[in-house]
């Protein structure tokens, strides 16, 4: 150990000889877990990534001459070179510009329908643990028909409902992630239900609304931050998806699954247009499947090896 | 003299489920027409095996369970008749303290918050009076109060238990049941806190439901001891009484059972057999399949609670004349 916890040391300072200070998990204190992050090898290149991401979306007209939608028909098809590192599209547009702005589309899928799916599945999941028999059982029934469906399939199925648009394909995403998020929020809810700190609350006088809200909505925060790192990029791949399939983000919009479509016809004769929102994808999901590992093993002591 | 606390004939039933359907399929009493009552400043010490129901009617009286039969009444209040409202405000009056520090406190909350969460709930004082009633009772039962803002993961068993006591009486309590509050705790330590409950009852006025398993605890804390086998109670008596002379043939065994450092004063083996199974209890006294004094008697009839201020339920106590 290199620099000591100062709140072991004072928790160490406090105990006698006999008050032994228990080792507990570590637990408690989200600097603490970030430090921990930090230092994790995968945390670091996840988190860097995932930095480099969300700086292109922020600065993105600063990091760039091109603009992305502008057509140059001369310029159309151009390989990488020094004026285009990443090459030009089929109407001239610089590529890196679009992967750049590209990532603006990717991180606003990431969180709208990641937010929108976790917050469903958290309230119901909620609803289903503390609302007694009937309710949950109305509630899971549904969760249960939304998982019997593919997933790619209920995607459709929502989309067909909305019709095809970014905004359609983010709702489809998030509410297609709510069953998932329902049934581990009622297992661990249920879990922490049964727990003496959650009879304890009982036998002050607490209701069911500050028990679920106040006691058992933070002691299952970090199965839930866990499952978020794993849905994150399937929410990316699955809105990638919907845009391939012309369901989301409709051309020229340069979002990275659009563009995938819009170029395919050239895989053969310019590479180059289809392995740039490619690799962008590639990478931006293994950025986050890095730093959703590292998340796990920080939070989650009983995962860890 | 009124008491506090009494419990007639309670009950407490839990369903065995069975089946494809998960109907309940038969009933363990766990608690079985237990009646008892405690008087205001008094400590009752609850003793007996582990599963034998003690914890279970610790829970019922606080009405964390539904009662089969029976009815307890606080203060004069039946608990069963009580609107929510008037059930809220009992729960001021009611406390527990568990057996676990390490269960029973939120790993996610600090210790301010957890002592404090009862005025919280109750919308006592102000911010600032929840604030000061909230070191005043971290002073009463020795913990720091510049340590409110720590989680329990850096408190050791003996400081959380402190923190679970401060928890049950920052509401100011009447009766608090403790659920075997030291059971968890390593020796050294089970005396402070003991000597802690003892000092706070007398600085508080409270009234305590003893619950534990250790005879030499009981006996330390306790004004008066019921002994609780299979959900029945088969003896109730003052504390002395109880230890001098224990007349029912359980009890006597259960003395018996405490490790005696001196080889020559050795008793006679203890109980042999074991427990009945608490959803197919024998016929007639649910103890006679052990007892060495079982008489034909015994599988007729369970006997009742006999005797005035000591009470036995044993046929044996009857033949003794009642004292």
């Amino acid at each position: 150990m290199t620099l000591a916890d100062p709140r072991e040391l004072a928790a160490a300072d406090l105990g006698t000889a006999l008050d032994e200070v228990p080792a507990g998990p570590p637990r408690g204190g989200f600097r603490a877990a970030l430090r921990r992050l930090w230092r994790h090898r995968s945390g670091k290149i996840g988190g860097g990534l995932v930095a480099l991401i969300v700086f292109c979306a922020i600065f993105a007209p600063w990091l760039t001459p091109y603009d992305p939608l502008k057509l140059d028909m001369i310029d159309r098809l151009q390989p990488p070179s020094w004026s285009h590192w990443l090459g030009t599209d089929e109407l001239g547009r610089d590529l890196l510009t679009r992967v750049i702005y590209g990532t603006r589309y990717m991180l606003l899928v990431s969180c709208v329908a990641t937010a929108i799916g976790a917050t469903g599945g958290i309230l119901l999941g909620l609803l289903a643990s503390a609302g007694g028999k009937w309710t949950d059982m109305a509630v899971m029934r549904i969760v249960d028909i939304m998982l019997a469906f593919p997933y790619i399939l209920l995607l459709l199925a929502i989309i067909a409902i909305l019709g095809p648009s970014l905004v359609t394909a983010l709702v489809a995403v998030g509410v297609a992630s709510m069953p998932g998020y329902a049934r581990l929020v009622r297992g661990e809810a249920l879990s922490v239900r049964e727990s003496e700190y959650v009879e304890a609350m009982r036998v002050l006088g607490a209701g069911n609304w500050r028990i679920t809200f106040g006691t058992v909505l933070p002691n299952i925060a970090s199965p839930l931050v866990i499952y978020t790192s794993y849905t994150m990029p399937l929410a990316v791949l699955s809105a990638a998806a919907l845009s391939f399939l012309g369901l989301g983000a409709q051309p020229p919009l340069p979002e990275w699954g659009a563009m995938l479509v819009q170029s395919r016809s050239f895989l053969r004769t310019a590479s180059w247009v289809v392995a740039a929102p490619g690799f962008a994808i590639f990478f931006a999901i293994l950025g986050l499947n890095l730093l959703g590992n590292a998340l796990r093993d920080v939070l989650d002591p009983k995962a860890r090896t | 003299m009124t008491a506090l606390l009494s419990m007639e004939e309670v009950s407490v039933h839990y369903p065995v489920k069975g089946g494809v359907l998960r109907r309940p399929t038969s009933w363990v009493k766990a608690v079985d027409e237990v009646t008892l009552s405690i008087a205001p400043g008094e400590t009752l010490g609850l003793v007996g095996e582990s599963g034998c129901g003690k914890s279970t009617l610790g829970r019922a009286v606080l009405g964390l369970r539904d009662l089969a039969k029976g009815r307890i009444t606080f203060d004069g209040q039946e608990l069963k008749n009580l609107s929510a409202l008037d059930t809220r405000a009992l729960r001021r009056d009611m406390q527990l303290i568990f057996q676990d520090p390490y269960a029973s406190l939120d790993p996610h909350a600090t210790i301010g918050a957890t002592i404090r969460a009862g005025l919280d709930i109750h919308r006592i004082g102000s911010r600032a009076e929840r604030a000061e009633r909230v070191t005043e009772t971290m002073r009463q039962v020795g913990l720091d109060p510049s340590l409110a803002d720590r989680y329990p993961h850096e408190f050791s068993g003996g400081m959380r238990q402190r923190v679970v006591m401060a928890r049950a009486l920052v509401l100011r309590p009447r009766l608090v049941v403790c659920d075997e509050p030291t059971s968890a705790l390593d020796v050294s330590i089970q005396s402070q806190i003991l000597n802690l409950l003892k000092d706070l009852q007398d600085e508080l006025g409270l009234t305590y439901l003893f619950i534990s398993h250790n005879l030499a605890v009981v006996e330390h804390m306790a004004d008066r001891v019921a002994v609780m086998y299979l959900g029945r109670i088969v003896e109730v008596a003052p504390r002395a009484a109880l230890f001098a002379a224990p007349r029912h043939p359980y009890t006597q065994a259960l003395m018996q059972a405490i490790p005696q450092p001196d080889p020559a004063r050795r008793t006679p083996p203890p109980l042999t057999g074991d427990i009945p199974s608490p959803d197919d209890l024998p016929q007639g006294c649910r103890f006679r399949g052990r007892c060495p004094y079982a008489m034909a008697r015994c599988a007729e009839a369970e006997p009742p609670l006999l005797g005035r201020e000591h009470r036995a339920a044993c046929w044996l106590v009857e033949e003794e004349s009642t004292r």
